[in-house]
């Protein structure tokens, strides 16, 4: 049979040789060296540019942190816009998070994942923003002055949208083509902060309750410079001196200018990785277009209204842990202070409960109690006994009797808190 | 011997008009579209905006909202209330497996479908070269992705015309805007999913040229496709997801916020592009070397 054969370069079929078959398989060879070079340039590019992206810390003036801290505090940008990253990684099993943190039944959302089908039935922001307690998530900002904010959780075709202006909250879940409503408490912080929930996660308010847990029992320093989104930054460390923390060291990336906050890591005393790193990837001080801030229902949508009080009992003290999602949780009692800050409550529902069954009935334990057994580790002391749950950050133990001590602290500091 | 003289006949041949350049895709085509297989997938792409749109008609009929709790494919809480959303929950629902596995065929059948056929001989007689008439089988085959994407984003827009309102459009963002705006942003969706196929046509032509089997080429195409749906889902696997190519498919949904967030958008476009560029090489390098027995 007569075959087609590549024709480059060969003369007819009497050049049919030896000599002329060993050159067509070089050919072949520096043929098929094409697409090998083009994967190894592509591979080579995507490898240079991640090297180039995270060297080059730029040279800046040295500064004392006590002066960092000043040009945080005076730090007057009103206007911004920008892409922020946000990575919690708190070692939360995913399904018993509400449980382990004695939680009210907002807590247990997070546990669902934005993927879950039935994620985002719930409107109302302190819901959606303990999904960020897990996972990584993109988010949008825009803020102009402080009553014009706009914030969005980049989903996967799909938008969270928290939209302030003036005393309007509005809340847009395009998933489920939902609005939630709410009015501003004007009270609150003076009528001139967003409300807590409104930039929850952003680097610049993880930085702001991070600074205010500041005193004597933090070493800062400042560690170099970085870039982060394009623009310098200085790097502020603080470190807790007590040895009861579970916080390893909070760095925070100033901006050189104008003393944004950029960048915030929050590194466990265990090591590993960052258990929340919220980073802006993008950021501009311009002002933003005007209409960013104009929200009206759109058509068809669902619109459920929320009174403001609702916001009231979101437990915002005790460090940057507590960043983890409390919701509501009324009747909380915070014992010590900054960094090794104890929050003490009664145990919701059937945690305590179960505990108790778990711990009566022996082997013959229920379900609850032998899921308890499961995850966290029996524990007792003069308080009597209980469970003790643990994450990469936040420690939690529950007692028999329904009580429950939550800390960014060690096993043995909250057994001692449980014990006086 | 009937070994085809191709460099002498090209050395002969006077300048050619730009026209000429141009016939050879044009048959190449015309051998993708007037295939029955062909207008028979486009029917079925064509179908997929009547079944979706049918049945949120239907299950919204006693007034309750589609998709409760955000359930379903993307955007289909807001087809009831804009028929333009149609678009965007069809594309959104056919771009996972109906759109690149019509690609796929295309692309598979596109050299090895001609060799299992005994045509590819004949085609090579042509004073074209190897190189050219590959370029045209790619060409036509990317012109089958955007008449793939947009006769299911026509459909869309005609089923959703007819059975739902249509008028201004509320993003995703929360940011309504003009239908004319939604209309051209529809218009971009549909060119971010075509774009979209790119990779995945690349990776059939290459396949295609490894055998002279146009079933094996399809199969391994469209297997090739489902392999690196599944390894994206995968938590533990994160490390390659953002090399595979169906990996930012969703991203065209970007366009839809406002302002448009384009890091996904453009990661997509450079990924598909990647791939283009390996497999499309990779199918020369194979093409122009290897001997045509059929």
């Amino acid at each position: 049979m007569a075959r087609i054969e590549p024709t480059h370069g060969t003369d007819g079929a009497a050049d049919a040789g030896e000599g002329a078959r060993r050159a067509r398989g070089r050919r072949k060879a520096v043929r098929y060296a094409v697409p090998v070079a083009v994967a190894g340039v592509a591979a080579a590019s995507i490898g240079i540019g991640t090297a180039l992206a995270s060297s080059g810390d730029p040279d800046l003036p040295k500064i004392s942190a006590q002066d960092l801290i000043a040009k945080m505090a005076k730090s007057d940008a009103q206007q911004l816009s920008g892409t922020v990253k946000v990575t919690t990684d708190l070692g939360l099993p995913s399904v018993p998070s509400g449980l382990s943190l004695g939680d009210a039944p907002a807590g247990g959302k997070a546990g669902h994942g934005s993927g879950g089908k039935d994620a985002g039935a719930d409107t109302s922001p302190q819901a959606k923003l303990t999904e960020l307690a897990s996972g990584t998530h993109t988010l949008r900002v825009a803020a102009d002055g402080p009553d014009k904010q706009r914030l969005s959780i980049v989903e996967r075709a799909a938008e969270y949208s928290l939209i302030r202006n003036g005393d309007q909250v509005w809340a847009y879940d395009s998933k489920s083509n939902t609005v939630h409503h709410s009015t501003a408490p004007k009270d609150v912080h003076g009528g001139k902060e967003a409300p807590q929930e409104l930039r929850g996660a952003s680097p610049q308010e993880l930085a702001k309750k991070t600074l205010a847990a500041v005193d004597d029992s933090t070493s800062v320093t400042v560690d170099g410079t970085a870039k982060v989104a394009g623009r310098d930054a200085y790097q502020l460390v603080l470190k807790p001196k007590a040895a009861e923390t579970t916080v390893g060291a909070v760095r925070i990336a100033v901006d050189a200018k104008n003393g944004v906050p950029l960048k915030f890591t929050l590194s466990p005393k265990g090591g590993g990785k960052a258990v929340v790193d919220a980073a802006f990837t993008k950021v501009d001080f311009g002002k933003p277009a005007a209409d960013t801030f104009d929200f009206k229902p759109p058509k068809g949508a669902k619109v459920t209204e929320d009174k403001a009080d609702g916001k009231a009992g979101k437990g915002h003290e005790g460090g940057p842990g507590k960043d983890a999602g409390a919701p509501d949780l009324s009747g909380m009692n915070v014992l010590g202070k900054s960094w090794t800050s104890i929050a003490e409550l009664k145990a919701p529902g059937g945690v305590g409960s179960g505990a108790g069954a778990g711990a009566k009935g022996g082997k013959d334990a229920g379900p609850a109690g032998a899921l308890l057994d499961s995850l966290g580790s029996k524990v007792s002391g003069s308080f009597g006994s209980g469970h003790v749950f643990s994450t990469r950050l936040v420690n939690a133990l529950v007692t028999d009797d329904g009580k429950v001590y939550v800390g960014a602290v060690t096993k043995d500091a909250l057994i001692k808190a449980a014990s006086k | 011997m009937s070994q085809a003289e191709v460099t002498t006949a090209a050395a002969a041949r006077p300048a050619p008009s730009p026209l000429w350049a141009l016939s050879l895709f044009r048959s190449e085509a015309g051998t993708v579209f007037r295939r029955w297989r062909t207008i028979a997938l486009l029917g079925v792409l064509a179908a997929v905006p009547v079944l979706v749109g049918i049945a949120v008609k239907m299950e919204t009929s006693d007034g309750g909202a589609a998709g409760h709790g955000g359930g379903g494919p993307a955007f289909i809480s807001q087809v009831t209330n804009n028929g333009l959303f149609l678009v965007f929950t069809s594309l959104a629902a056919t771009l996972p497996f109906f759109l690149p596995m019509a690609v796929g065929v295309v692309a598979g059948d596109s050299v090895a479908g001609e060799a299992s056929s005994g045509t590819l001989r004949y085609l090579l007689v042509a004073p074209a070269g190897r190189t050219r008439l590959l370029l045209a089988k790619f060409t036509a085959t990317f012109a089958f992705c955007c008449a793939a994407t947009l006769t299911v984003a026509a459909s869309a827009l005609a089923v959703g015309a007819l059975l739902f309102p249509l008028g201004d459009v509320t993003l995703i963002s929360g940011v309504t805007v003009s239908f004319g705006e939604g209309l051209l942003r529809a218009l971009a969706v549909a060119g971010a999913v075509a774009l979209s196929l790119v990779g995945i046509a690349a990776l059939g032509l290459f396949v295609s040229t490894l055998t002279n089997s146009g079933i094996a080429a399809m199969a391994t195409t469209v297997g090739l496709l489902i392999t690196a749906q599944i390894v994206d889902q995968f938590p533990q696997l994160h490390a390659v997801q953002p090399y595979l190519f169906p990996h930012y498919w969703l991203s065209f949904a970007d366009l839809l916020r406002a302002p448009v967030y384009w890091d996904q958008l453009l990661d997509n476009l450079g990924l598909q592009a990647l791939y283009a560029a390996v497999f499309g090489s990779a199918a020369w390098a194979r093409f122009t070397s290897k001997d045509v027995t059929a």
